[in-house]
């Protein structure tokens, strides 16, 4: 699919959502409806948009992270104290968190997290592959309840249900976002 | 509380721990603890397990970040992260994330005995001259302390209730093996009884 390749940012090499699709838009409305209030995250070209309108809502807190576990820890310490959250990480990033899921699986923290993925479908880079072909595999390895979108049209009531999963039964979600709905950078080969 | 709150120093000239945790969570009123694993948990159970203790038993690494999410969440109240010098150096990135977010209510506070005591006092780097309060200054903590004495641990008391934050301090503590003294290890009864302490019985219905 070359939807991925109408992102205009030269030399990025992961791909976006194009310009024209809709569920960027979409998900931080769901995310608002929530009412999320803290959005940690290691950036992703495929959550860029959502990126930007959460950084541009006043009721929202952008939490930059050095390490994608950093956000299963500040999650934690969110739901104690009393604001839902949420982790946006690109698949190489679940990799990170394998340990640290430990806190949600303990604690029953509600630890919704929404993955861009790579090496996943038509995937250029070799080195994304190792991690993206067992994101899944792990996140259940680790009590995850995971779910997949790969129809455009699948990504919001997708997400929506993972969000609703983790705060109505306390434990950690994931929505994988296919490549097959963000496009593969193929650096025009 | 129990007990003094009185700093003790050891023979090696160095504090004792659970008097500094002791002086500085003395009248702590609503502040809201966590500790990271290992004896540090041990250390605030020592000093009253209540429900604004956050004890971890895992997620090694995890302490400073958990005390971001809980400061974000409840700016009104002041949040003191305890942890040990091997924790902190699992997670030298998340130092660089709070000094980022500058959470005015956070404080870190760091008991260095320069070993990992719960593995067999294997030593950490820090007893290698590696600096956590420099590496904190680095990253942007306007407030990096290394206090000593025990006027200058009684200071920081006072700077980690009432002060500016984020407040990182590291503490050189003797390296003494202390009875445990251990707290609930339910996460989810220590999850629970913590957001009821913040939220009242609201807590359960969200």
């Amino acid at each position: 699919m070359s939807d991925g390749r109408a992102d205009p940012q030269d030399g990025q090499m992961d791909a976006a959502p194009a310009a024209s699709a809709e569920w960027p838009d979409q998900l931080f409305a769901l995310l608002k409806s929530h009412d999320i209030r803290q959005v940690a995250l290691v950036p992703d070209a495929g959550h860029s948009r959502l990126i930007r309108r959460c950084e541009a809502d006043q009721a929202m807190r952008v939490i930059s992270l050095t390490t994608e576990e950093e956000g299963i820890a500040l999650l934690t310490g969110a739901w104690m104290g009393g604001q839902k959250g949420v982790l946006l990480m690109q698949s190489s990033g679940v990799g990170n968190c394998i340990n640290m899921l430990s806190l949600a699986i303990i604690h029953r923290t509600p630890m919704p997290m929404l993955v861009t993925m790579r090496g996943d479908f038509g995937e250029f880079n070799p080195a994304q592959v190792p991690m993206g072909n067992a994101t899944q595999t792990v996140l259940e390895a680790m009590g995850t309840l995971v779910k997949r979108a790969d129809r455009p049209e699948d990504v919001v009531p997708t997400a929506d249900a993972t969000i609703r999963l983790a705060f109505n039964t306390f434990r950690p979600t994931a929505t994988l976002i296919g490549q097959r709905v963000l496009g593969a950078k193929t650096f025009g080969k | 509380m129990t007990g003094s709150t009185e700093i003790e120093f050891a023979a090696s000239g160095r504090a004792r721990r659970r008097s500094v945790v002791n002086a500085l969570l003395a009248d702590r009123g609503a502040m809201l603890v966590v500790a990271g694993l290992g004896a540090p948990s041990w250390d605030i159970t020592a000093a009253g397990d209540c429900a604004t203790n956050l004890p971890l038993w895992g997620g090694m690494g995890s302490a400073a970040m958990i005390g971001l999410g809980l400061a974000i969440a409840q700016p009104e109240r002041r949040v003191l992260v305890i942890t040990g010098d091997g924790e902190m150096l699992m997670a030298l990135g998340a130092l660089a994330t709070i000094a980022v977010q500058r959470p005015a209510n956070l404080a870190i506070v760091v008991l260095d005995n320069e070993h990992y005591g719960e593995t067999g006092m294997q030593p950490t780097h820090t007893g290698h001259g590696v600096d956590l309060a420099g590496m904190a200054a680095a990253a942007g903590f306007a407030r990096a302390l290394k206090p000593a004495t025990a006027a200058e641990i009684k200071a920081l008391r006072q700077e980690i209730h009432t002060g500016a934050g984020p407040v990182f301090a590291v503490i050189k503590i003797d390296a003494e093996t202390l009875p445990l003294v251990l707290p609930p290890r339910e996460g989810a009864y220590l999850q629970a009884r913590l957001r009821e302490a913040v939220l009242g019985p609201a807590a359960h219905l969200a």
